[in-house]
């Protein structure tokens, strides 16, 4: 009896195995800079190059960096929830222009609206690499004293929003 | 057909060019020091891809940096730890071996070793089933009392 068994029970954590590690997306890639303070960085603003953003204005406010382009199809496709999200006023969202053409990024907030309040344009695409980016988009959560406490790769979806990044922002506003 | 072929050649060779966006340097010491790190490290955008060798606008980004750090004088593991300090260990191809991952690194040859142990024992066994101890007197009567049986028919 126990010789069948043993390879039974052999197989039946191997199929555990694949199934954990099979049913994972490997794009969706955890960040190493989850609980560290957000890379420093000054960058012109989209609207008005001559203006400078840097993370630091944000202390004391919980926000969410969304890592765009013009170029990303994705970021269309999440793009009315964060129109929505500005409008009520449920978040502050600094749009992070990601290797972009300005006069591009420009027609394309034109078109579909601006949900941004700072727009930091990062044409080279040296100060994503700060942050770990490998595509767009991208959206991190910063706490007030300017700790990333999370990071999603890819379009947010209404659910996401609802059941994962809303209570945690809300979280975070009551520390 | 030679139409769309030649429109084919002509899209490949484009990429190609634009492919090679930094300039090769041409200190061949510091060539092979970029090969070396960039064929270590995998592009995230891409994922089966190294960093030399993938076409994704990210991959051109990090050979920029790697390339700019080799000449500010950067050692190799400084650029290689600088790169997880971004992106994490899975940027290597190589893991480095840490307590998290030393499972990764001694379990074939823990299940080498657990492979061998099973075997000595499992030989073991069977050299004991199959050793010939002395028959016992009783015994001996009755192999006796078969072979009468047998050779009498």
């Amino acid at each position: 009896m126990v010789r069948y068994l043993v390879p039974l029970g052999i197989f039946a954590v191997m199929v555990a195995f694949f199934v954990v590690g099979l049913g994972k997306d490997p794009r969706e890639l955890p960040s190493v800079l989850v609980g560290k303070p957000t890379p420093k960085f000054n960058l012109p603003e989209l609207h008005k190059p001559q203006e400078t953003f840097s993370p630091d204005e944000m202390l004391g406010k919980v926000w969410l960096m969304n890592v765009w382009a013009s170029w990303c199809p994705s970021c269309r496709a999440e793009h009315p929830l964060f129109m929505q999200l500005s409008r009520q006023g449920k978040v502050n969202i600094v749009g992070f222009n990601y290797k972009d053409r300005r006069q591009d990024a420009l027609q394309w907030l034109g078109q579909l609206g601006d949900p941004y309040s700072n727009i930091p344009a990062d044409l080279s695409g040296d100060v994503a690499i700060d942050f770990g980016v490998y595509g767009a988009p991208e959206t991190y959560v910063i706490d007030k004293q300017g700790i990333i406490r999370h990071r999603y790769a890819g379009a947010v979806s209404h659910q996401y929003w609802r059941e994962t990044l809303e209570p945690m922002i809300r979280e975070l506003e009551q520390q | 057909m030679k139409k769309s072929l030649l429109a084919i050649l002509l899209a490949i060779s484009f990429f190609q060019v634009e492919a090679k966006e930094a300039v090769p340097n041409e200190d061949p010491a510091i060539e092979d020091r970029f090969k070396a790190i960039s064929s270590e490290l995998r592009c995230l955008k891409c994922q089966n891809q190294t960093i030399f060798d993938s076409k994704a606008g990210l991959a051109d980004d990090l050979r920029r940096q790697i390339r700019s750090q080799i000449n500010t004088g950067k050692s190799n593991d400084e650029i290689v730890d600088y790169m997880v300090a971004r992106y994490g260990d899975f940027i290597r191809y190589r893991p480095a071996l840490k307590p998290e991952n030393i499972l990764l690194w001694v379990g074939p040859f823990l299940l080498m070793i657990i492979g061998f142990i099973t075997l000595i024992v499992q030989l073991k066994k069977r050299r004991a089933l199959i050793s010939d101890a002395p028959l016992s007197a009783d015994e001996l009567a009755k192999v006796n009392t078969i072979i009468k049986d047998k050779s009498g028919e």
